[in-house]
């Protein structure tokens, strides 16, 4: 069953990627996208990562999306159907490096997947905590000044937008 | 599942790297990093499970760097369009050699 839906999801989501490549219109690209990143949070469930996959839909699918949605349609990019494609060289030389790196990437994530024990200690942390509290623990405790420095990055990152995106700066 | 993950993480991240390469529109090359930002997380969480929770909070750190990321991006690209009334990346020459 989980097979099945694991299978179905991660068709959608590489129909989703190719997608956005592919789309002429910058919206439909974009919702593509959400296709994209809410098959993928399927697959966090069926990975039992429960939460991300909640934060992946309200985080990634929910507000970067309507971010980008947003700048697309203040912009008025939604009827640009100039074709964008590089052509010839431009595009067999990027295909054939892309199926390079497929083959190098796949390589070494298989051999880093192959030992794939029956228990994981990820299941013990959720048996014992929950599925936020087996996050929020080392969250809170060992990665605490990370976590710190995520809150001083998103300030940041406030104001570097505002101040870029400012009439006359 | 584990090795699966996997392999369809190395093809969402190549999709991604495909799309910058091929596509001169500067927020569907935006959208394509994004795409290889989540492919990582993909490869985070599916490792998670052979080594432990601590996979699934580096996604969670990636996740803030890729909102950060995005605002500030979007912004600069707001900013070049209001300059140049575009956001095809090769009228964006002042830099090229």
């Amino acid at each position: 069953m989980s097979d099945v839906l694991f299978y179905m999801f991660a068709a959608l989501a590489l129909g989703g990627a190719m997608g956005v490549v592919a789309g002429r219109n910058p919206v439909a690209s974009l919702l593509s996208m959400v296709l994209s990143l809410g098959s993928t949070s399927v697959i966090f469930v069926l990975l039992e990562a429960h939460f991300l996959a909640a934060v992946q839909v309200i985080v990634y699918a929910g507000a970067i999306m309507v971010l980008f949605l947003f700048v697309i349609m203040l912009l008025n990019l939604g009827h640009d159907y100039r074709p964008d494609l590089r052509v010839t060289l431009w595009l067999i030389a990027p295909v054939a490096a892309a199926g390079a790196l497929f083959g190098i990437l796949s390589r070494g994530l298989r051999a880093a997947g192959a030992p794939a024990g029956t228990d994981s200690p990820v299941d013990a942390a959720v048996e014992e905590y929950g599925a936020i509290g087996a996050i929020a623990r080392p969250l809170y405790t060992e990665w605490v000044v990370p976590f710190e420095i995520t809150g001083i990055l998103l300030l940041v990152a406030i104001v570097g937008a505002l101040a870029l995106a400012k009439k006359r700066v | 599942m584990i090795t699966d993950s996997l392999v369809l993480s190395a093809l969402l991240f190549v999709i991604g790297t495909l799309g910058v390469l091929i596509r001169r529109n500067a927020i569907i090359m935006f959208l394509c990093i994004e795409l290889m930002l989540n492919a990582v997380n993909l490869t985070f969480v599916a490792l998670s499970r052979l080594v432990g929770i601590d996979g699934q909070l580096f996604v969670f750190f990636v996740m803030t760097v890729a909102a950060a990321e995005a605002a500030v991006g979007l912004a600069i690209i707001i900013s070049i369009f209001r300059h140049y009334e575009t956001v095809d990346v090769q009228s964006f020459n002042l830099l090229k050699w």
